[in-house]
């Protein structure tokens, strides 16, 4: 089979599905396919996009709630939204700059698949968090749907949050219902330079503790900041540590005073205003820090408490360049291409500090041989392999991306 | 009231009672086991009352390893199990079966870890939802769910029913505030699941947990999301003459940017019950009020309450107050908070818990007017406006068993009614027995199939808590009780 099949309404998706599981045919699922560069290369001759179901399809200003097709391209949902004052709060990212992908091409759809959320996550919390409701095929080829249009409900089990991060293994979403939240009327951005990373995590976790409702708290090491164009702070040798606060104008205002008040021990910091914000956290929802190259990427999840140890542990072992997010919960680590990716030592550096690591740029050849999603302990790689054999039973959909034998 | 069927208890199991109590007293040993009637008594039914039925026995562990145990016995034995928290549920989650053992957390209470910098707590789940806040209040944290029974609830209550409260409108609900679990599972294997990191590894697994209604697992620690206490807060009070004027003003304030941390919502019938519980000074010649709270410092407090004091006046409300100092506050919390409570002191009721688009918001409350005036029964509305979760409380008379059977009735139609608004039988309280033959009027066979298949993932023979959730046929597992309609007509 080498026809893409573009499924343009469920009812077609089923059907495709549904030949596909007669005939015993894998299949790799995709929205724009900007991600494909990420998990293993998946072992399926076909490939199906949802590219064709494209359309808002409902949108409730009033209620902060927007229903759309999977394959609607999120550029066009964030001019929807911003058309009413309103955006998508955890702001996914593109990973277009950071796989030499194409860049403003993802789907909504993939955004949920993916679980993909950016720097205003630390306070809004994930894509996951504001998923409410999907319709999807699963891989059995039926038509389901699991939670709604509403904020709150607990009706059953919560089967559409479970799909968020599966990365298509377990089911072709369809629609995606989610949360949106008012555009800030303004936003201001303290940035601090030449901090250390144990320090500048130390403040992140500092700030993030503070009322003042910080949005965002990133540090670069200096080869990722020298990759940041926006003025005032572009270009620079040295690292940066920024923090963002968005809110009404006069509060904006009244906060930053207050926050580089709490701060002043770690030094006097640069002020960026609306314009500038907006660029900065631009670049860095577009991974601008670290940009396509040969280096191998790796994205860390770790309490904030132990990030910059564990940076540190790795730079025993290799030269390391790392931005760290989420006040220093998330860590993208960037390190010279080498045969394993560095996959022995990071692992071994997540176990002592908890968490989880995931391979986001590699070689092809590597990510065929690493593990690239995090091993699991085997009382929840069970599970794993059962939820699998639940929404998918025979292995269509995208097998092998996560999990090589899954 | 007989309305709702529960399976048929295995009399094999039940005749076992006396052998099965003495192997829990090996396992736990005598001072975690409740055996006898009286003590049991404490536990045949939860806040939803009108059902009640004597456990098998009770086990209260003190550590996951005790549950673990047990869970492997009940496992190996084929005997159910009834997961319990404080038995706060308003849905009949924690029922029990008379062939089953009750597992109470309630002794697994400790805060074992608390971090501010990386802002976690790790718990035990038997600990109370305020007991959370309390512990890490002096540091200037708070958890931020907030069920009205927050004094008594358990997190694992609110972990199995993924609670919400007044303030999720701008925090979430449990779902989006627990970072990880550590669970047992029914064959007694103790799994762990995220951590202090802020997102799990793998399949949302967590997604099912939180919200599975204790039949996926049993939860004995977590790890919760803490978050800076705000540097103040106050509501203000908004009457308004119609319902309809006050969901245009909540759809406007949503509407024009700010996302307050409260919008409630009560009609007349209940501000006049909380204000005679309370003395809030809610205004008593309203039709609807709604009690809208902001936070931050003075300044900003003042100046967004004066915003939306802006978008009501353009409505021409008939009553808006400040709320002039923290005792105030206080008071008018304690009322919204009460209001089950006080409306409780005066008659039966069923809470409902369905939750609509708010756009339906004044259609939705005149048709649940209509639909219990038909049943010749009393309705007050007090609830979430901000999320559109409604809480419809049925008033009746439970020594009337036909008034208690027309207020079931009277129920059901109510939650259809929210689900051909476009929402849901159940925003915050869960399923349990009392909405699970309603799940029909929301799911299709292939969505219940599906989140079926998932039970039979975690609990093969269906052992945890398995009269709940799903409707009693077309289960793999478990058929209904013979008079059951269904079957007696074979």
């Amino acid at each position: 089979m080498t026809d893409i099949l573009r499924p343009a309404a469920d009812w077609e998706l089923k059907s495709m599905l549904a030949q596909l599981g007669a005939q015993n045919m894998a299949v790799e699922i995709v929205g724009a396919g900007s991600k494909r560069g990420i998990g293993h290369p998946v072992q399926a001759a076909g490939l199906l996009t949802t590219a064709s179901l494209r359309g808002i399809t409902l949108y409730e200003p009033t209620e902060l709630v927007m229903s759309a097709r999977a394959g609607t391209p999120v550029s066009q949902i964030e001019v929807e939204l911003a058309s009413r004052g309103q955006m998508l709060p955890f702001e996914p990212l593109d990973y277009g700059v950071a796989l030499a992908a194409p860049q403003g091409m993802q789907t909504i759809g993939a955004v949920f698949a993916t679980n993909n959320s950016g720097s205003r996550r630390i306070s809004v919390g994930s894509a996951r968090d504001h998923l409410i409701g999907l319709r999807g095929v699963n891989g059995r080829a039926e038509i389901f749907k699991s939670g709604g249009r509403v904020m709150k409900n607990v009706t059953g089990y919560d089967v559409a949050r479970a799909l968020t991060g599966s990365w298509g293994t377990l089911a072709v979403m369809t629609e995606v219902t989610f949360k949106v939240a008012p555009l800030p009327d303004d936003i201001a951005t303290l940035v601090y330079t030449g901090l250390p990373e144990d320090l500048a995590v130390e403040m992140m976790s500092l700030a993030m503790g503070t009322p003042y409702e910080v949005s965002g708290t990133v540090h670069l090491t200096p080869k990722h900041a020298a990759r940041i164009a926006t003025a005032p702070i572009g270009g620079r040798a040295t690292s940066i540590t920024a923090l963002r606060i968005e809110n009404f104008m006069k509060s904006v205002r009244y906060r930053k005073g207050r926050l580089m008040e709490a701060l002043k021990a770690y030094g006097q910091p640069m002020e960026l205003d609306l314009e500038a914000s907006l660029g900065f956290w631009g670049e860095m929802r577009r991974l601008v820090p670290v940009t396509f190259s040969d280096d191998i990427l790796w994205r860390v999840s770790t309490s904030p408490r132990k990030a910059a140890e564990l940076v540190a542990t790795l730079r025993r072992h290799m030269p390391v360049e790392a931005t760290y997010d989420w006040s220093g919960g998330l860590v993208w680590i960037e390190i010279p291409d080498c045969a394993d990716a560095g996959a022995a030592d990071i692992r071994r550096a997540v176990a002592i500090a908890g968490g989880h690591a995931t391979l986001i740029r590699a070689r092809e050849a590597v990510r065929r041989e690493v593990e690239v999603f995090q091993p699991q302990a085997p009382a929840l790689e069970k599970l794993s392999r059962g939820l699998k054999e639940v929404f998918d039973p025979q292995g269509l959909l995208n097998p092998g991306r996560m999990y090589q034998t899954m | 009231m007989t309305a709702i069927l529960l399976p048929e208890p295995e009399s094999a199991v039940v005749a076992r009672r006396e052998a099965i109590v003495k192997d829990l007293v090996a396992i736990l040993g005598h001072a975690s086991v409740i055996g006898d009637e009286d003590g049991r008594l404490a536990y045949e039914t939860d806040a939803f009352t009108a059902y009640r039925c004597m456990p098998l026995a009770v086990v209260l562990p003190d550590t996951t390893e005790g549950v673990a145990q047990v869970l492997a016995y009940c496992h190996r034995n084929g005997i159910k199990v009834i997961p319990r928290g404080a038995g706060t549920s308003l849905c009949g989650g924690a029922l029990p079966a008379e062939d089953a053992i009750v597992i109470g957390v309630s002794r697994m209470n400790k805060v074992l870890e608390v971090d501010t910098s990386a802002r976690f707590a790790r718990v035990e789940t038997g600990i109370t939802n305020l007991a959370i806040s309390a512990a890490v209040g002096p540091a200037g944290f708070f958890y931020a769910p907030d069920p009205s029974s927050q004094l008594a609830c358990t997190l694992a209550g609110n972990i199995a029913m993924n609670s919400g409260g007044a303030h999720c409108l701008k925090y979430g609900v449990t779902t989006n505030n627990v970072l990880g679990v550590k669970m047992v599972t029914i064959d007694g294997t103790v799994i762990e699941i995220g951590g202090a990191h802020l997102d799990a590894d793998g399949y949302d697994i967590m997604a099912l947990i939180v919200g599975s209604e204790g039949q996926l697992g049993i939860v004995t620690e977590a790890t919760v999301r803490i978050l800076p206490l705000a540097e103040g807060a106050r509501p203000m009070l908004i009457g308004f003459e119609s319902t309809a004027k006050a969901s245009i003003c909540v759809s406007r304030i949503i509407a024009s940017g700010i996302v307050p941390v409260a919008i409630e919502f009560m009609d007349r019938p209940a501000i006049e019950v909380c204000e005679a519980f309370a003395k809030a000074g809610y205004p008593l010649d309203v039709d609807a009020l709604l009690i809208v709270e902001v936070e931050g410092s003075e300044e900003e407090i003042a100046d967004r309450l004066g915003y939306i004091a802006g978008i009501a006046q353009e409505l021409g409300p008939s009553s808006l107050v400040i709320s002039a100092d923290d005792a105030q506050s206080a008071k008018i919390w304690k009322g919204r908070k009460s209001a089950f409570g006080a409306i409780g002191r005066k008659a039966d009721y069923l809470c409902m818990d369905g939750t609509i688009p708010l756009s339906q918001l004044t259609y939705v409350l005149e048709e649940i007017s209509n639909i219990c005036k038909r049943y010749g029964l009393g309705v007050a509305n007090v609830f979430h406006a901000g999320d559109g979760n409604l809480h419809p409380l049925i008033m009746y008379d439970a020594n009337d068993a036909r008034q208690a059977e027309r207020a079931e009735q009277a129920g059901a139609d109510v939650l259809r009614l929210c689900v051909a608004a476009g929402g849901c039988l159940t925003g915050e309280h869960g399923v349990g027995i009392e909405k699970r033959d309603l799940m029909r009027v929301q799911f299709s066979d292939v969505d219940l199939a599906q989140q079926m298949r998932i039970k039979t993932l975690f609990d093969p023979q269906w052992l945890l808590n398995p009269a709940k959730v799903f409707p009693l046929d077309g289960r793999p597992v478990l058929a209904p009780r013979a008079s059951d309609p269904a079957i007696a007509a074979e």
